[in-house]
């Protein structure tokens, strides 16, 4: 039992850490549904079952899905902003919606890259 | 905010959050010990109210509040996305093109396991109270299996199946049910989410008093919830085209 909750925790800090280290939000997301499926395993050592259930469905699926939805809204808004006035950048309302959302560790929010 | 500031208020931040965890951390008992408070406390009150699973007697039965206070963010945050997300002034909504090509045995995995994802789901919220699971977790694989039409087949055949104005009564309706069913503990034995229903018979599907009509109506508030929360964030990726009216352009 030991044996498996060092190996567990083990992945889960390694995992953690991919997540933290990736350069693109993008990128991020793909790991960070790795990261769920290692704390699954976690927390079902840890006898933790409905603990479990939630983390596989919202930390594995639903979480990492969002962020991809974010980053592709932002992105097709972004390609639009482009070679447009920059003074209107911040006016629209999907510039303020995702840069929110993309507002994880590592991740750059749009007002960075716009110099505003 | 310059680098340098912000880098100023994240140690300020994080070293609150070190000494604070140091804190706890050394005054918790040894890992894997024998001493276990709240269970002594949760198993019995569990047993007394006929539930089989502790942890949904804890969620929705001796913490009731603290779950309705979970579900009132979920649905704000439901709310708040929507509000963001719906199609702006100066953008237009476009039928989605059935381009995109999905493998078949992408088609046939999906469509297998959309029937499966769906009864998994069900079972897990009906059974919350017996056996691990509840209203929260088959909520979300309730919604998850529903996108299984949309990586297996395609937006439109997501979209037929989704009226979003049913999920959206869905939504408000798990989280009034969720209400009504705590005001009706206040009238009935002067507590709020107090557990009013006779308990049954200990491990059965009717026991538990009201775990599972709770367990239910969270199941239906989430899953409408989730539903409705992804729909908005693909109908801005895929339906709203982000172009300006040209007199708007002329500024």
């Amino acid at each position: 039992m030991t044996a498996l909750i060092v190996v567990s925790l083990t992945l889960v800090a390694l995992a953690g850490t991919t997540v933290v280290a990736a350069d693109a939000p993008e990128r991020q997301a793909v790991t960070l549904s790795f990261f769920g499926l290692t704390l699954t395993a976690l927390f079902l050592v840890f006898q933790a079952p409905d603990v479990a259930l939630s983390q596989v469905a919202v930390g594995a699926a639903v979480v990492p899905l969002m962020v991809l939805l974010a980053i592709r809204t932002m992105r097709a808004d972004r390609a639009k902003h482009k070679g447009e006035h920059r003074g209107r950048g911040g006016e629209g309302r999907s510039w303020r919606g995702p840069a929110a959302l993309t507002a994880l560790p590592g991740g750059r929010r749009p007002q960075d890259e716009d110099g505003t | 905010m310059s680098r340098r500031a912000r880098f100023l208020v994240f140690v300020a931040g994080a070293g609150c959050v070190a000494a604070m965890l140091a804190l706890a951390f050394f005054r918790m008992p040894a890992f894997g010990g024998t001493a276990h408070l709240y269970r002594d406390l949760a198993v019995p009150a569990a047993v007394a109210h006929r539930t089989a699973n502790v942890v949904s007697s804890v969620n929705f039965d001796q913490r009731g509040l603290d779950t309705f206070g979970e579900e009132s963010i979920l649905l704000a945050s439901v709310i708040g996305a929507a509000v963001l997300l719906r199609p702006a002034r100066e953008e237009t909504e476009r039928t989605p093109s059935e381009a995109g090509r999905t493998l078949e045995s992408t088609k046939l995995a999906g469509y297998l396991l959309l029937p499966v994802t769906l009864i998994v789901g069900f079972d897990v919220v009906v059974h919350g109270h017996v056996t691990p699971g509840g209203g929260f977790q088959g909520g979300v694989v309730l919604a998850t299996g529903l996108h299984l039409l949309y990586v297996a087949g395609s937006y439109r055949t997501l979209d037929k199946m989704r009226p979003m104005g049913l999920y959206d009564s869905g939504e408000a309706l798990g989280a009034w049910a969720f209400g009504a069913l705590g005001l009706a503990g206040i009238a009935a034995a002067g507590a709020f989410l107090a557990n009013i229903i006779p308990g049954g018979s200990f491990g059965q599907l009717l026991s538990a008093g009201t775990v599972p009509v709770l367990n239910i109506a969270v199941g239906l508030e989430v899953a409408c919830g989730t539903v409705v929360l992804l729909a908005n964030f693909l109908q801005q990726d895929i339906v709203v085209t982000a172009g300006r009216r040209r007199e708007e352009q002329g500024e």
